[in-house]
Order: structure tokens, then C-alpha cells, then sequence
């Protein structure tokens, strides 16, 4: 990718920024502008009302006035809080979610960095956003902030656990930590996705392995969900609770930081659970661009399929949170730690003696 | 070498007035050890509007618009109390047909109140879709209201002697329609929230109220019901004609936990609109012909005495007590608000809990501040 960019601007340099500052204006930004909408148009028909029908037709306009308002906000901060933490802690957020888009393969061509070690780096900046969350409550100098902060920290650590338990099936079996050869091992129809046990090649291996992989999909579904602080899981910024938790003090366009990483965030889990079990940005079908004999089509149905498979399970985050009530603190621990946790390593288990048959 | 301990104090936390959860302004300081209540202090009175004192001032016409002022989820069933405790003062008979319309607005109002507050419950639990679910029903109710007597909250409705308006030609088709719409509706809240795995762990066995505490508190309606205790003054005192109407007052039976926790609560509750559906439907078939002006006083002067009147309402038992020295102004007036005492027993069942319980159960209590500070 970067080879096509050096070549358009004349300059590495300016190539390698322009490569990383891509997916936020072409994607990110759009793609939250979008989400925030839809959210709120999934939730309103899933409630029998319109949602927003005044900015533009339908409302599609809706979040961008928002957002001008947001803009236009005066930005308090209390007195007593902890300015440089404060201030700080929206970017670091944002830096953690924004982070993990540089390893997620778009499409063949487009990826922002290619390491080996694509899905173990994802986990790791990923974590980064508790960090930020800690700041923000802890400086906000509220106690709802701070419950808040507290609560978030505790869910995010202990489930990252479930996922890499799971990410470490797909990598025992898929044999690589570059998500980019993940995605091409899937290639060629959706039977090869990892899902319905495409890793493991053909044959019985595959169909004993699909339970098993569903298994794996559910409960790296379930903790991807914790991880983004979505319903039932949304503890850290339970609203009837802890007013808006950790970011209860935050106004203007800090909250708006934390608003637009939550929203990437949520797509970038799903870009991880499609790439790992869902084919990647393979097509489930043939390419139109083989059978037609155009090359450069590939990778834009590639994209595409990657974009509407990672839309799809934010759908779905959004359908889970207009539809479920909330677990409580203590709850959502148990289910991480005496389900989910020992599932996830029988699950390893057994799809380690079924790969060696 | 001595090791020290680490010293630790309980945590204040203020919730409230202004906190999405507190159902109005009410304002509780929580004493929290980590998550963990210790202490709840419920502190009212940011909406208190010195309605017995301003009665003192008002003839008693006067006063009902008060009265829709204190339960203002359940503006018809505090009418109703008023106005049957001033008729019996005056020994007043009001006409069957009005008799007939009371009783259905009040069971139309106790589905519109349950309705508040089991989509309440549903906000505060997290679950925001079933909220909307009932407001779109009760919607439905609130235009019967409205198309009866042009409110659509504080109705001014049930006079004394009397009603302000008789009704539209068209309500009694369309409160048939409604009923036939609503029933499926219940079904279908049970299955989004009533019977959610989720909602269930959060709510059962979650601020279990044993029956001699509520009775010790004295609280009443679905509260005290849910702890199991057969008490429904519809049945066991009753007044206007409930006692011509067949239904059966639901108590709760730990079906999911334990006999008076909050989903005991929550599902009397959701019971109870079950029940009211029943009494509307057979009431709306007998509303006799009539004048509901006919027993109205041209002046409200009741004789020297005092009266204790209860109805049940769809928080609990509402009382008047109202001393008349003969003049058309009370004397003096007391209200027992259901709200008021009910939420003085959530100290006892919330100590040990979480924060995220107290919520739970505050919001099982199902509180007016309106009528907790009147």
C-alpha cells in the first residue's frame, strides 16, 4: 500500500503519515458519524418511534449538527480535578482504539501495517484505553467518575483473558499471528472461514471442529462486547447508576473523544471477530472481478465485503443493547470468570486434540 | 516489626436530587463500604409544596385540583380518594353512572401508574426498549383521559358529589378496543423483560422484604402485597362498587427468589394491570344512564366531624384525614401518602446490597417524590 503512496506523493515520509491518518478521515470519522446515527435510528425502530427526522431527510444530518454543537461547547473542567490527566486522558482513550486499526487488514492491498505479530498487538494497544479511563475518572474528581473508572478497569482487564484464551485457538490453529494471512487462508468461499472450521483444511476435522468453533466465536463475541463497555455489559457507564461514569465531568469535544472511540472501538472488536472467524475481507462467494477479468476490482469488493461484515456486528452490539437489560458488577465478573474463562480453555483443549487427528 | 493496617473509611456518596435514578428529586446520601451499602438516608422535601396546609385556605372543590398534585402518575385515584372521603363526611350517594366511570378511570389509572413505573424499573435496570414499549401504551390511556375530561396528567376529574364531565360517546367503544389491544401487550412485556434471564438475576432475591418488617412500616399496596399478604382495601374495605366486580388480588410467590423481592414487586405489579383489565372490562358493559352533575352540592359545607377515608391506590393505601369544624374550608387535612411510607423502609432492605441493587430497589418501591413531599 505504502508503495502506491510513496509513489502518488514523491515522499516516504509524507506517504507513511498519509497511510496512517487514512483510516480515521476515510473510515473512522465517517463510519462514527454513521454509527451514531444508526444507533440511534436501530434503537428507535426497535422502539416503535422514528428517531431523528428533522436534520436532513430522515435525519441523516442529525449527527453531524451534533456534533457542530459539540463543537461550540465550552469545555469545563471542574476545579479540583487534575488538569494535565484530565486533559489528557480523552486522546489516550482515543489512542488505544485508533491504535488497533493500524494492524486490522481492510482489504489485500490495504493494511496499515502488516507485522507479524498483527492480533497479539491489537490486544495490547487495545489495553491501552483502560489506562485513559483510569485517568479520566480518577482526575475528574467525582466519585461517580471514579466507581466508574474502577469498575471499567476491573471488566476491561479480566476480559481480556476470555479473548486471548480464544485469539490463542485461532492462532493454534491457523498457525500465524498476521491477521493478513489469517484472512488469506479463508479465501475462496465461505466454507474455508474459520467459523465452519476452515483453518483446519477438509474433511471430518472440519465439521468436528465447527461446534467448537462456534464455541469460540460466542464467547470471543461476548467479551469483545465487555471489552467495548456495550450492554449487558455497559457497567463502567451505567447511566441509572453512575450518572455517565467515567466520563460523567466531560464536556464538549473531550466527551466527544470518548464518544467517537467507543464507536471505534465497537468496530474495531468486529473487524477482529470477522477477520478471525468470519473470512476476513474475503468474499463469501467468487470475486466479481475474477470472473470478469478486472484485477484492481478484487480489492475493493474486498473492502467492501470487510465493511459490511464489521457494519453487520455493530449492528448486532446494537440490537444486544436496545434489547437487554444491564448484569451487575459482580454478575458480569462471574460470568467472566466461572464461564467464560474455563470455556475458553476446554474449548482450546479440545480444538487442540481435534487439529492433531 | 508491627505491621500496619491500611486505614480505610466508608465513602459518602451523594445521589441525587439531580441523578437519572432517584425517580424526581429525591436525594439519598449513601454510606458505602467499596461498593457496598452500608447506610441509606433518604432526605425529602424538594418538592414540597405544603398541600394540607394550602387546603386549609381552599373550599373543598377547591382543593381537588390539589390532589392531582401529589400521586401525579395517578391524578384519578387521588381525585377519587378526596372526593369519597368528603362524601362520606356530607353522607352524600352519588348516581351509579358515576359510581360506574369511577371505577373505570381509577383501574385505567392504576394501568397507566404500573405502566410508569415497570418501564421505569426497565430504565434503571438497563433494559431501555420495554420503557418505551409502556409508554407508548399508556399513551393510549391518556388519551381515554383526555378525550373525557381534556387533561392529560392532572385531570380535576372525579368531583366531589360527582364528576366534572360525563364522558364522550365514543369512549366506551374505544376503552373496549384498548383493553383488547393491551392484553397481548402484557404478554409480550413478560417476555422482553419480565422472564429475561438477566433482568431476573439482577432483580431476584435483590431487597427481599419480609412481611412483619412491611407490616412494621407500615407499607401497603404492590409493596406489600409482593411479601405475600392478601391486603387490598378494593377487597377488604371496600368502597365505591368494588365489591360488584370478580378479580383476584395477586400476591407475590418468590416465584424466582424469595417472597418480597423486587421482582415479587415487579410482578404483582405487572398482575395487577392484569386484574384492573378484568374490572374495567366488566364495568364498561354496566355503566348505567344518568347525571353525573346530579349529586354534585351547589356549596360543599360539611357538617362538624372528622373523617379517615382510605382507597387503595396504585402505590399503596392513600388516606385522608380531614377535620371539618362546619365551615366550607377544612379545618384541617392529612394525607397518608402510600409513596411517603413506603420509601421508609428502603433502608432496611437495602443495607449489604450494591450500589447497582439500591437502584434496583429503589426503583421497585416505585415512588412519586409528588407525593412523598407533597
Amino acid at each position: 500500500m505504502y508503495d502506491i503512496l510513496t509513489n502518488i506523493f514523491g515522499n516516504q515520509i509524507v506517504a507513511y503519515i498519509i497511510g496512517a491518518a487514512l483510516p480515521l478521515f476515510v473510515w473512522i470519522l465517517p463510519f462514527v458519524l454513521f454509527a451514531v446515527l444508526g444507533e440511534r435510528k436501530v434503537s428507535a425502530h426497535m422502539q416503535d418511534r422514528l428517531g431523528p427526522m428533522r436534520v436532513g431527510y430522515h435525519g441523516i444530518l442529525q449527527t453531524v449538527a451534533d456534533l457542530l454543537k459539540l463543537l461550540q461547547k465550552e469545555d469545563i473542567v471542574t476545579p479540583a480535578a487534575d488538569r494535565k490527566l484530565f486533559n489528557l486522558a480523552p486522546y489516550i482513550v482515543f489512542l488505544g482504539s485508533y491504535a488497533a486499526f493500524a494492524a486490522i487488514p481492510f482489504s489485500s492491498i490495504y493494511i496499515g501495517s502488516g507485522i507479524e505479530v498483527g492480533i497479539f498487538y491489537i490486544l495490547a494497544v487495545s489495553s491501552f484505553v483502560v489506562v485513559g479511563i483510569l485517568m479520566g475518572g480518577w482526575a475528574s474528581d467525582n466519585k461517580y467518575s471514579l466507581l466508574g473508572a474502577m469498575r471499567s478497569a476491573a471488566q476491561i482487564v479480566s476480559y481480556e483473558i476470555p479473548t486471548a484464551i480464544v485469539v490463542l485457538t485461532l492462532v493454534m490453529l491457523t498457525g500465524t499471528l498476521n491477521l493478513n494471512t489469517i484472512s488469506q487462508q479463508q479465501t475462496a468461499y465461505f466454507w474455508n472461514w474459520n467459523i465452519l472450521g476452515g483453518a483446519a483444511g477438509s474433511g471430518i476435522t472440519q465439521i468436528l471442529l465447527i461446534p467448537f468453533m462456534v464455541i469460540a466465536f460466542v464467547i470471543l463475541f461476548i467479551s469483545t462486547l465487555a471489552e467495548v463497555n456495550r450492554t449487558p455489559f455497559d457497567i463502567p457507564e451505567a447511566e441509572s447508576e453512575l450518572v455517565a461514569g467515567f466520563h460523567t465531568e466531560y464536556s464538549g469535544m473531550k466527551f466527544a473523544m470518548f464518544f467517537l472511540s467507543e464507536y471505534a472501538n465497537m468496530f474495531a472488536v468486529s473487524a477482529i471477530v470477522v477477520t478471525l472467524f468470519f473470512g476476513g475481507y474475503q468474499s463469501p462467494f467468487g470475486y466479481l472481478g475474477n470472473s470478469l477479468g478486472i484485477p484492481w476490482l478484487i480489492p475493493v469488493e474486498q473492502l467492501f465485503w470487510f465493511l459490511a461484515k464489521g457494519v453487520f456486528f455493530v449492528f448486532v452490539q446494537m440490537w444486544l443493547r436496545w434489547t437487554l437489560p444491564r448484569l451487575r458488577v459482580d454478575q458480569l465478573m462471574t460470568v467472566c470468570w466461572k464461564y467464560l474463562i474455563p470455556y475458553a480453555v476446554f474449548n482450546l483443549l479440545i480444538v487442540g486434540i481435534i487439529s492433531l487427528l | 516489626m508491627e505491621t500496619k493496617t491500611l486505614k480505610t473509611e466508608e465513602l459518602i456518596l451523594n445521589m441525587g436530587p439531580q441523578h437519572p435514578s432517584t425517580h424526581g428529586v429525591l436525594r439519598l446520601e449513601l454510606e458505602l463500604e467499596g461498593e457496598l451499602i452500608v447506610n441509606v438516608k433518604p432526605h425529602i422535601g424538594y418538592l414540597h409544596r405544603c398541600f394540607e396546609k394550602h387546603a386549609e385556605a381552599m373550599t373543598y372543590p377547591q382543593v381537588v385540583p390539589y390532589t392531582d398534585r401529589m400521586d401525579y402518575l395517578a391524578s384519578m385515584s387521588n381525585n377519587l380518594g378526596y372526593a369519597i372521603a368528603v362524601e362520606r363526611l356530607m353522607g352524600i350517594k352519588v348516581p351509579e353512572r358515576v359510581e360506574y366511570i369511577r371505577v373505570i378511570m381509577a383501574e385505567l389509572q392504576r394501568i397507566a401508574s404500573h405502566l410508569v413505573a415497570l418501564g421505569t424499573y426497565g430504565v434503571d435496570i438497563g433494559a431501555f426498549t420495554p420503557f418505551l414499549y409502556c409508554f407508548r401504551d399508556r399513551e393510549k390511556i391518556l388519551s381515554l383521559f383526555e378525550m373525557t375530561c381534556g387533561a392529560r396528567l392532572l385531570y380535576n376529574y372525579i368531583w366531589v358529589g360527582g364528576l366534572s364531565h360525563d364522558i364522550h360517546p365514543d369512549f366506551v367503544r374505544l376503552t373496549k378496543e384498548f383493553v383488547e389491544y393491551f392484553r397481548p401487550k402484557i404478554v409480550e412485556l413478560n417476555e422482553l423483560l419480565s422472564f429475561n434471564k438477566i433482568f431476573i438475576e439482577r432483580t431476584a432475591n435483590i431487597g427481599i422484604l419480609p412481611l412483619d418488617t412491611a407490616i412494621n412500616y407500615g407499607v401497603t399496596g404492590p409493596m406489600l402485597r409482593a411479601s405475600g399478604l392478601k391486603w387490598d382495601l378494593r377487597k377488604n374495605d371496600p368502597y365505591s362498587i368494588y365489591d360488584r366486580f370478580d378479580f383476584d388480588i395477586p400476591v407475590g410467590e418468590g416465584e424466582k427468589g424469595t417472597v418480597g423481592d423486587s421482582w415479587d414487586r415487579y410482578f404483582v405489579r405487572v398482575q395487577e394491570m392484569e386484574q384492573s383489565l378484568r374490572i374495567v372490562e366488566q364495568a364498561i358493559d354496566q355503566i348505567p344512564e344518568g347525571n353525573v352533575h346530579e349529586a354534585v352540592p351547589k356549596r360543599v359545607k360539611p357538617p362538624k366531624g372528622s373523617i379517615y377515608s382510605r382507597v387503595e391506590n396504585p402505590k399503596g393505601e392513600l388516606g385522608f384525614f380531614i377535620i371539618s369544624d362546619g365551615s366550607v374550608n377544612p379545618f384541617r387535612m392529612k394525607v397518608r401518602g402510600p409513596s411517603f411510607v413506603n420509601l421508609s423502609v428502603l433502608n432496611e432492605i437495602s443495607k449489604g446490597h450494591l450500589v447497582a441493587d439500591l437502584i434496583a430497589i429503589l426503583g421497585s418501591t416505585d415512588i412519586v417524590l409528588g407525593e412523598v413531599d407533597r
